[in-house]
């Protein structure tokens, strides 16, 4: 299956050797990974390894210290021996970031502004697109998270899904190259965890790349093409297969997923 | 919302010289006198505290009249008068001023156009001193830094006490704390008859000879009024005023040779003295406090106006300030600003800007220093308030925006700020009613403002109480609608706060 070839070729997102420090602690060790157009892949491990320091150097909310990034056609490169300014760096980040969509744990829709002034904001903000324009391209957005109706709602009269849902259409009116989640569900009541998932799952349909840190497990295995199993900073396992979530290969892999399998997701940040 | 608000102040500097004396046609002889000073140089009129009367006034205007000009009055508090002109706030100062060596190194002076001398009060009781000499050993009360005082302790042999006010003197006299009070005789000739148990007793002492004072080196104007003196001595007519103020006196009659004797009534003086002594009914004093209230609507609209620029221009720097100092490198200039501005007084910096500035050659008219020096104080309070908002604004915003592909200050412009403002509405209000009540300050730089007008009007009645009352009430009532802006808003982002907090997330502040 070309999808699954991670020898890195035609990736759309490629990470090589990819290192962060916080404080001189190294937060992710020598990275590699590369994903594919149309990929949904999920991130798990135990709390404090990684998964959100990955994402966020994925759309350069941080700056990697060493190692390569690449989203489509625009490479952070901080390997040893390129020569690259950081105010450089910084001008590549800023437009990578534009083309990456993110969506965060906490809920953070802009409280001063309707759903639909969100959407509309950064492409008219950003883009420089007319207002009109904007509009249309939010409603479109809203419409297909399923919030069309609730569009001049304040944010404070919505409810935790929708407004993730909310947050979903506003990163997707900028039309990312690719969707980042981290833990999109956890802050969630139960009963309105499916309702985002879902919308996940839509977009995965109509071939939106998608990488996903979750302690969903079922919705990791049932939605993802593959899944990304880290710990202490480094990647451990890649799961490509059904299978093999059944059956990993790794000792930790297999800790892991037994603990949270059988507790269940409230316990897994404490382990 | 930046834009409009400094688009706003653009607009004002632009409208501003309908507030300042700017035009000044040929034929205007700007004089500078403090209305406060008292009868009978210049003062408000007891009978119609619009008008500023004085003979000084009569004299400057006959003065005006031969120089085909029309004199107008410009208030100046009288520590200042001598800094105004060089500020050219005014083109000559006439109001008692004495020709001393002291004065002749700053100014310029015309000839005299009044001579005069310092005069004894004692107690109407008083039997035993007649002279200066009869002072010796006893305890001698004058005003302080006056021309008095000097030749006292010159004089040597008696007990000095010096005195802010001429009022608390004659008190003290009526008391038996000094027995003897030395003064300017036209002062001793107006006050002395409107408080009761108090008499002159002769004494010439002293020489005192009033000039009108110009900017050094306006020799032109000196020269020109030194002739018009020369031409009023002459034609009877500088006489004719000082008569109808009862100051015609020995040295003036010296100065003239005109040793005819007196023979037009005392009118000014006469009515002077019949509106202080003329004990009035309450219908009477409500009456009078009516005729008060359009000067004080004037002087009202001054403060309001005064205070809301200088907010505006606060509302701005603080802003700036703010930004300047938390997303910024150059942090340090914005904490340096603010810590020094708060860690002195406003008054200082008033005067700073006002008497200080024009040293280094920046000359702002009384508005314009008034307000940038308001302003300017209060944006250090303004930023500390920004600062609060904008912090208190939730880190998670702003990755958000970051998260969207906005630079620093697109996230700063579209998301932070607009959330902040309305928690810093609230102590900004606040801010405004503390600024309307420090606005009295500018008061000192001679603007007539509220508290100016306060004092004006005080001082020509000796009324503090009746008139401060209606004063502090002006101010109440101006500061109430902000008040209620203040609370009103307040409560309403309390309770935004309850509506919030349920969700997680979307921290709220306080
Ligand atoms: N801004 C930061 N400064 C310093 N250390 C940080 C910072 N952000 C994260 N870390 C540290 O980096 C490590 C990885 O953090 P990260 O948030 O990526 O973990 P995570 O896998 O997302 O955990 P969780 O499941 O709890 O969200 C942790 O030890 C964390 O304390
Ligand atoms: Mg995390």
């Amino acid at each position: 299956m070309q999808k699954h070839d991670h020898s890195g070729h035609s990736a759309l997102i490629r990470l090589e050797g990819v290192t962060k420090l916080f404080d001189n602690t190294e937060v992710l060790k020598n990275i590699s990974l590369s994903i594919f157009e149309g990929d949904l892949v999920s991130i798990i491990g135990p709390s404090g390894c990684g998964k959100s320091t990955l994402l966020r150097c994925i759309n350069a909310l941080e700056i990697i210290d060493g190692g390569s990034v690449t989203v489509a056609d625009i490479v952070l490169d901080r390997r040893e021996g390129t020569n690259v300014s950081y105010s450089q760096i910084e001008k590549r980040a800023h437009r990578l970031r534009q083309s990456v969509g993110m969506v965060f744990q906490t809920f953070n829709l802009f409280p001063h502004k309707t759903v639909l002034e969100n959407v509309m904001l950064a492409p008219v903000v950003v883009q420089g697109m007319e207002k009109d324009i904007a509009r249309e391209i939010a409603l479109r957005q809203l419409d297909k998270v399923g919030l069309k109706n609730l569009a001049d709602r304040r944010t404070d009269q919505l409810s935790g899904g929708q407004i993730q849902r909310g947050a979903i259409a506003r990163a997707l009116a900028m039309s990312p190259n690719v969707m980042l989640y981290d833990e999109p569900t956890s802050a969630l009541d139960p009963e309105l965890v499916g309702e985002v998932l879902s919308v996940m799952r839509e977009l995965n349909a109509e071939g939106m790349t998608q990488i996903i840190v979750t302690h969903e497990m079922q919705f990791a295995k049932d939605a993802s093409d593959y899944i990304v199993f880290m710990d202490k900073g480094e990647i451990v396992e890649i799961l490509a297969e059904e299978f093999m979530v059944e059956h990993p290969k790794d000792e930790r892999t297999q800790r892991f997923l037994k603990r949270i399998m059988s507790v269940g997701r409230e316990d897994i940040n404490n382990g | 919302m930046v834009k409009k608000l400094i688009l706003t102040i653009v607009l004002v500097l632009c409208t501003y010289p309908t507030f300042a004396q700017h035009v000044r046609p040929e034929n205007i002889i700007r004089f500078g006198a403090d209305a406060r000073s008292g009868a009978p140089y210049c003062f408000a009129d007891p009978h119609d505290p619009s008008k500023i009367k004085g003979f000084d006034v009569d004299i400057i205007h006959a003065l005006a009249k031969v120089m085909n000009k029309r004199a107008l009055f410009v208030q100046n508090s009288y520590e200042g008068l001598i800094s105004g002109l060089g500020r050219n706030n005014y083109d000559v100062v006439i109001d008692g001023i004495v020709i001393t060596p002291e004065h002749l190194a700053e100014v310029d002076f015309s000839s005299p156009y009044y001579v005069t001398h310092q005069t004894i009060v004692v107690p109407d009781n008083n039997t035993s001193i007649h002279s200066l000499e009869d002072c010796r050993g006893k305890k001698v009360g004058t005003l302080t830094g006056s021309e008095a005082f000097m030749f006292l302790e010159k004089f040597g042999g008696l007990t000095i006490l010096s005195y802010e006010q001429e009022v608390s003197g004659y008190q003290d006299l009526l008391n038996g704390r000094i027995d003897a009070f030395i003064i300017d005789a036209p002062v001793a000739i107006y006050y002395v008859p409107t408080v009761k148990g108090l008499k002159i007793v002769g004494g010439e002492i002293d020489r005192l000879m009033y000039g009108v004072a110009v900017k050094k080196g306006s020799l032109v104007l000196r020269d020109e009024l030194s002739a018009a003196i020369e031409k009023i001595k002459h034609n009877g007519e500088l006489r004719k005023i000082l008569e109808k103020w009862k100051l015609w006196n020995n040295n003036m009659a010296e100065l003239t040779e005109d040793y005819a004797p007196s023979e037009n009534e005392p009118t000014e003086y006469n009515s002077f003295v019949e509106a202080m002594n003329r004990s009035i009914s309450w219908q009477e004093r409500f009456d009078r406090y009516l005729t008060f209230l359009p000067m004080f609507g004037r002087a009202a609209w001054t403060t309001i106006v005064i205070s809301i620029f200088s907010m505006m221009l606060a509302m701005a720097m603080g802003l700036i300030l703010a930004i300047i100092r938390i997303y910024t490198p150059f942090k340090f200039l914005a904490v340096a600003y603010i810590e020094i501005v708060r860690g002195t007084p406003l008054l200082v910096q008033l005067l700073l800007i006002f008497y200080g500035l024009p040293n280094i050659g920046i000359k702002l008219d009384p508005f314009m220093a008034g307000v940038i020096g308001l302003g300017l104080n209060y944006a250090a309070f303004e930023a500390e308030n920004y600062r609060a908002g904008l912090l208190s604004v939730p880190r998670a915003q702003y990755e958000a925006a970051k998260a969207l592909g906005m630079t620093r200050w697109q996230s700063l412009r579209y998301v932070i700020l607009p959330q902040s403002i309305r928690l810093v509405i609230p102590p900004i209000t606040n801010d405004f009613i503390s600024l309307l009540k420090d606005s009295s300050l500018v008061s000192m730089i001679t603007i007539i403002d509220l508290t100016q007008q306060y004092n004006l009007l005080a001082t020509t009645y000796y009324d503090y109480f009746g008139i401060g009352i209606q004063v502090a009430l002006i101010y109440f009532i101006i500061g109430i609608p902000f008040v209620i802006v203040s609370r009103w808003t307040e409560k309403r982002i309390r309770q935004d706060g309850r509506l919030r907090r349920k969700r997680p997330g979307l921290k709220l502040i306080r």
